[in-house]
């Protein structure tokens, strides 16, 4: 198995999964749709169906909703002690590590996530988050206030109630996580919403976090299409608050219905087109593969992901040179193959865009330095593509192309790359590549965008909020500011008398 | 009724004991039947002994058990009957120097304050997890060596234990420090980080929930610990210390000395290589710690010390639930709790009837052996305490307070007191002076609010206080008034992990339990660096 390299890959010893959840999720019972519709989930490793899952819509919506209502207005779940909520989750996060192979391969199988990545990396970031969160339920922390008159103030945070989670098909578990294990601890209810593309995983979480004592109709999975149940869930008058992370395009579309339904709440994680810096000083041998990694990681399918790569004029053709050097051990293949670096993009549409950023790129003059073909097999695969010569104006250096497509940029001065950093629409993440004190802290400062990593990459940790300037959204997610964003600021006074101190 | 109580406790007691003979642990009959009277029922009854093994009594220094030095031991009594349990190695000076060293050790090169605060948070969580699996062994084991009720100490205490660690467990992985905004062009972050090697002693009237809120915050900021637990309790918390290691705690990080205070604890207190000093016990040895910390190298010192905390009535309160609230919070613990509602004041319209209902409440407290289920109020935990509450009751009698119920000693063998109420008392007595750690409740009466916030805080102490009311105005007036770390309104002794306790003046320095608790285990850094044409300020 260690010989093979490139596309070809031996048949994979992992044993996949019986999918064993298929239907919504609501009130606590796995219920057919109201139409008893349903539809295909894709493998995009082979584009055969994995299984054909309940396709929710309205009506469906409706019912969850309904179920979610009644959890938060007369359910046990807002009115436990956060101690109670915390040892429910505490329970999920240890049934989701009993079964975190079996969620590593639907996550691979549906979403094409590394399988090997998964067990070691993505399933354990749900769990810690969901353990993050339990410690934090009973952390909700309102302030005494100092009043200016003969006042005694204080507020409250309460659950802000029914949430709406829109959830994206990049990261199926992560993405479930850091939405629902906040919201929990916050003691909202909610209806989640996964991506079409992957809608297996959720569905299990669903029925784990049942068997945790996730009492029933606080937490619903409504599977199906955005323009179908995301579209409901987004205008529907009984929501309180939606959340959703993808597309800053759907992003309008969803903060559109919020504005023109109930005016509920609204967070956006939308989409990126990061700049990765990289300043003369650093050590090209140790910036090029983190450069690399920023920009293909999972297949370029992140929002964060490293698209615009700012390499300082003087270490500039030593680290193309060394990218490229760098390139030879990235392996394409099946994601089930614990050697391979890159499995396909998540279904045929994607695919499709990604080729056609490339011809893009081509046409309006970048200079391809290697790939830019998809792979000759079966399957949505995409080599590692890198542009040099890439111009602020392209297209390709303008949107998000959500694949595997690096843009190489070259800058003189600090100055200059802060503005040419700063002259995008996204402003979610950004990497500095320094070892000068005075340029980290200045460019740090300077960059629009909510995440900073200076000398890494994907830093991400549970602690850390996550979440965009300008058009990349708002609203953070992870920290502990996105428990607050589940909550709501109460403030309560009343007169006080004789107080021996104001 | 009285005899039908009696006849379920003995058939009860014997029951218990013959599973304890058949679980192997030495049992004499000849221990002999002893008679405890109450006045109106006289109880035939032999103590029960708890089916649990004593397994450790060595002191726990660098995740080994191992003899003192001096290989002296202490032995441990059972308060109902004043017999020994088992025998104690006796920590000294020798073993401090020994534990602080593996402390120091682990603290500097160890893993536990280099490991992710995830990973300690998981350590945490599996220790609480092992806790939660003990909890009966070690409900009995703190009820044998403390003489609390056994269902008090199974299904309330031991539990909170396990909350407790949760709780901080929660917070190792949010501990947060601030970025400040500077005047000029400066990058300004606080970082927190942990003391040190942190010296704790806990006192012995909760001395499993005393271990959490000391051991709880201080494992959650990285620190590393010696504790030294009471002589008068010492094995509880070599069991849970135990559970730690198995939890994956790395050596060295927590050492448990048991030992007198003079010897293990002045070491303790007066070690050059501690950074930082927990006290909860009396007022007068939390003098003593604070001036060893002075003296020797100026280490923090939090202190939670005694009370005489006043549980205040208006008219307009509901006059049972106030009569039960106030009996529960003197007599809970057999009035053993630095927050005990010490001083009763009662306002003159409800006086008679509350002392009516106090009386008749205190008479109906069920004494006897912890372990059996109805009992509410076990022995006073060894000869001198039992020694000193008979002595206050004396005074209480001398200074002409009228003793309503109670004064005496309960039955003839072990420290049970009689709950003992007495009315008429006034400000400048004794009994309302002094904690006198026992079941002794004062009844005092007051005419208006004013008086009443004025007599409540005319003492030494600060630690806690209760206010029964109806009226907004008046609770809110009264708990602004009162000096004192924690103020119930219509309750007494809540004690969930996230609310902070500690006292005012006398009662101590500092906060233990929730978010403040941590304060006492960071050390605070500010970094602070210039900014080359910063986009903002």
């Amino acid at each position: 198995m260690s010989g093979e390299r490139n596309g070809h890959v031996e048949e994979s010893t992992i044993m996949i999964p019986k999918v064993k959840f298929t239907k919504l999720f609501i009130n606590g019972e796995f219920v057919d749709s109201v139409s008893g519709k349903t539809f295909e989930t894709i493998d995009p490793r082979s584009e055969e169906v994995i299984g054909k899952v309940a396709e929710g819509d309205k009506e469906d919506v409706d019912l969850a909703v309904k179920a979610a209502r009644e959890a938060f207005d007369h359910g046990p779940w807002p009115r436990l002690p956060g101690s109670e909520r915390r040892k429910i989750m505490l329970k999920f996060a240890d049934l989701i590590e009993q079964n975190l192979e079996e969620l590593a391969a639907l996550d691979a199988m549906d979403a094409a996530n590394l399988y090997l990545l998964g067990k070691i990396v993505m399933i354990n970031n749900g769990i810690e988050l969901f353990r993050y969160y339990a410690g934090a339920a009973d952390k909700i922390h309102g302030e005494t206030l100092k009043m200016s008159k003969q006042l005694h103030g204080y507020t409250l945070l309460e659950p802000i109630g029914v949430v709406g989670h829109i959830i994206p098909w990049n990261f199926p578990t992560q993405m479930f996580s850091m939405k629902v294990a906040p919201a929990l601890a916050a003691g909202c209810t909610m209806v989640v919403k996964p991506a079409e593309q992957t809608p297996l995983s959720a569905l299990f979480y669903a029925h784990l976090a049942k068997l945790a004592g996730v009492p029933d109709g606080v937490l619903n999975v409504v599977t199906g299409y955005g323009s179908t149940v995301g579209a409901a869930i987004s205008s529907h008058m009984d929501i309180d608050m939606v959340s959703f992370t993808g597309s800053t395009v759907t992003g309008h579309r969803i903060m559109q219905a919020a504005a023109t339904s109930n005016l509920k709440q609204v967070c956006l994680e939308l989409g990126g087109k990061s700049p990765f810096i990289v300043f003369d000083d650093v050590d090209v041998d140790k910036t090029a593969p983190l450069a690399l990694n920023a920009c293909l990681y999972n297949q370029g399918q992140i929002c964060v992901a490293g698209t615009r790569v700012f390499v300082q004029e003087g270490i500039y053709d030593k680290f193309v040179g060394r990218l490229l050097e760098q390139l030879k051990t990235w392996v394409v293949g099946d994601p089930f193959d614990p050697n391979v670096n890159q499995g396909p993009q998540v279904d045929k549409k994607q695919y499709e865009k990604v080729l056609s950023y490339i011809e893009v790129g081509k046409k309006e003059g970048a200079t391809l330095l290697t790939g830019g073909k998809p792979l000759d097999r079966k399957g949505y695969f995409i080599e590692p593509t890198i542009f040099t010569d890439v111009t602020d104006d392209m297209t390709i250096a303008k949107d998000e192309i959500f694949g595997p497509v690096m843009s190489i940029m070259k800058f003189k001065s600090m100055e200059e790359v802060i503005k040419r950093a700063n002259n995008t629409k996204y402003g979610l993440a950004a990497g500095i590549m320094t070892n000068n004190l005075n340029t980290a802290n200045t460019v740090s400062r300077s960059i629009r965008a909510g995440t900073i990593w200076i000398n890494c990459y994907f830093a991400f940790d549970n602690d850390a909020p996550v979440g965009g300037y300008k058009m990349s959204g708002f609203g953070k997610d992870m920290g502990i500011n996105a428990l607050h964003k589940y909550l709501h600021v109460k403030s309560i006074a009343t007169p006080i008398y004789n107080s021996p101190w104001l | 009724m009285a005899a039908r109580r009696i006849s379920t406790m003995l058939s009860r007691s014997l029951s218990l004991s013959s599973a304890a003979t058949s679980l192997g642990r030495k049992y004499g009959l000849g221990r002999g039947m002893q008679r405890f009277s109450t006045g109106t029922a006289a109880v035939l009854e032999e103590p029960i002994t708890p089916p649990v093994e004593i397994n450790y009594t060595k002191l726990l220094i660098n995740g080994q058990f191992v003899d003192s030095a001096s290989g002296k031991t202490f032995p441990t009594l059972d308060p109902r009957t004043g017999e020994v349990i088992a025998h104690v190695a006796e920590g000294d000076k020798e073993d401090i120097n020994r534990a602080v060293s593996a402390a120091r050790k682990a603290f500097d090169e160890g893993p536990w304050p280099k490991m992710s605060a995830y990973e300690r948070s998981r350590i945490i969580l599996r220790f609480a997890d092992l806790v939660e699996k003990n909890m009966k062994e070690l409900a009995q084991l703190e009820t044998w060596d403390n003489g609390k009720p056994f269902q008090q100490a199974l299904t309330a205490e031991v539990p909170m234990f396990v909350r407790l660690f949760h709780y901080y467990a929660g917070w190792a992985d949010k501990i947060h420090g601030l970025t400040v905004p500077a005047d000029g062009p400066h990058h300004v972050q606080v970082l927190h980080e942990p003391i040190g090697v942190a010296g704790q002693i806990i006192p012995w009237n909760f001395p499993l929930l005393m271990f959490a809120w000391k051991v709880g915050p201080a494992l959650a900021c990285g620190n590393t610990i010696v504790l030294k637990t009471a002589e008068q309790t010492p094995l509880t918390a070599l069991y849970v210390a135990k559970l730690f290691h198995e939890a994956g705690l790395p050596d060295g990080v927590l050492n448990i000395v048991s030992g007198y205070g003079p010897t293990a604890g002045a070491a303790l207190a007066s070690h050059m290589d501690v950074d930082k000093l927990a006290f909860t016990g009396s007022t007068e040895t939390g003098k003593i710690v604070l001036e060893l910390a002075a003296r020797s190298n100026l280490k923090p010192v939090t202190l939670e010390l005694g009370g005489k905390s006043p549980f205040i009535i208006f008219e307009d309160a509901d006059i049972d639930k106030a009569v039960e609230l106030a009996h529960f919070a003197l007599f809970f613990n057999q009035g053993q709790c630095c927050c005990a509602g010490s001083r009763t004041f009662v306002h003159e319209k409800i006086y008679d009837e509350f002392i009516a209902k106090a009386k008749a409440r205190a008479l109906r407290r069920t004494v006897g052996d912890p372990f059996k289920k109805e009992i509410e109020q076990g022995p006073q935990i060894d000869s001198e305490q039992f020694q000193k509450v008979l002595g206050y009751i004396k005074s209480g009698i001398d200074s002409n307070a009228t003793l309503e119920c109670g004064g005496e000693q309960f039955g003839s063998k072990g420290y049970f007191v009689q709950p003992t109420v007495f009315s008429n008392v006034q400000d400048d007595m004794l009994i309302a002076q002094d904690e006198i750690f026992g079941p002794v409740q004062s009844i005092l009466k007051f005419k208006d609010i004013d008086e009443v916030i004025r007599r409540a805080n005319a003492t030494r102490y600060g630690l806690a206080a209760g206010v029964f009311t109806s009226s907004v105005e008046k609770a809110n007036t009264v708990s602004r008034a009162l000096k004192a770390g924690t103020v119930w309104v219509n309750c007494f002794d809540v004690f969930d992990a996230g609310i902070p306790f500690g006292g005012y003046k006398m009662s101590g320095i500092g906060r233990e339990k929730g978010i403040y608790s941590l304060n006492n285990y960071l050390q605070v850094k500010a970094v602070v660096t210039p900014l080359k044409n910063p986009a903002w300020l």
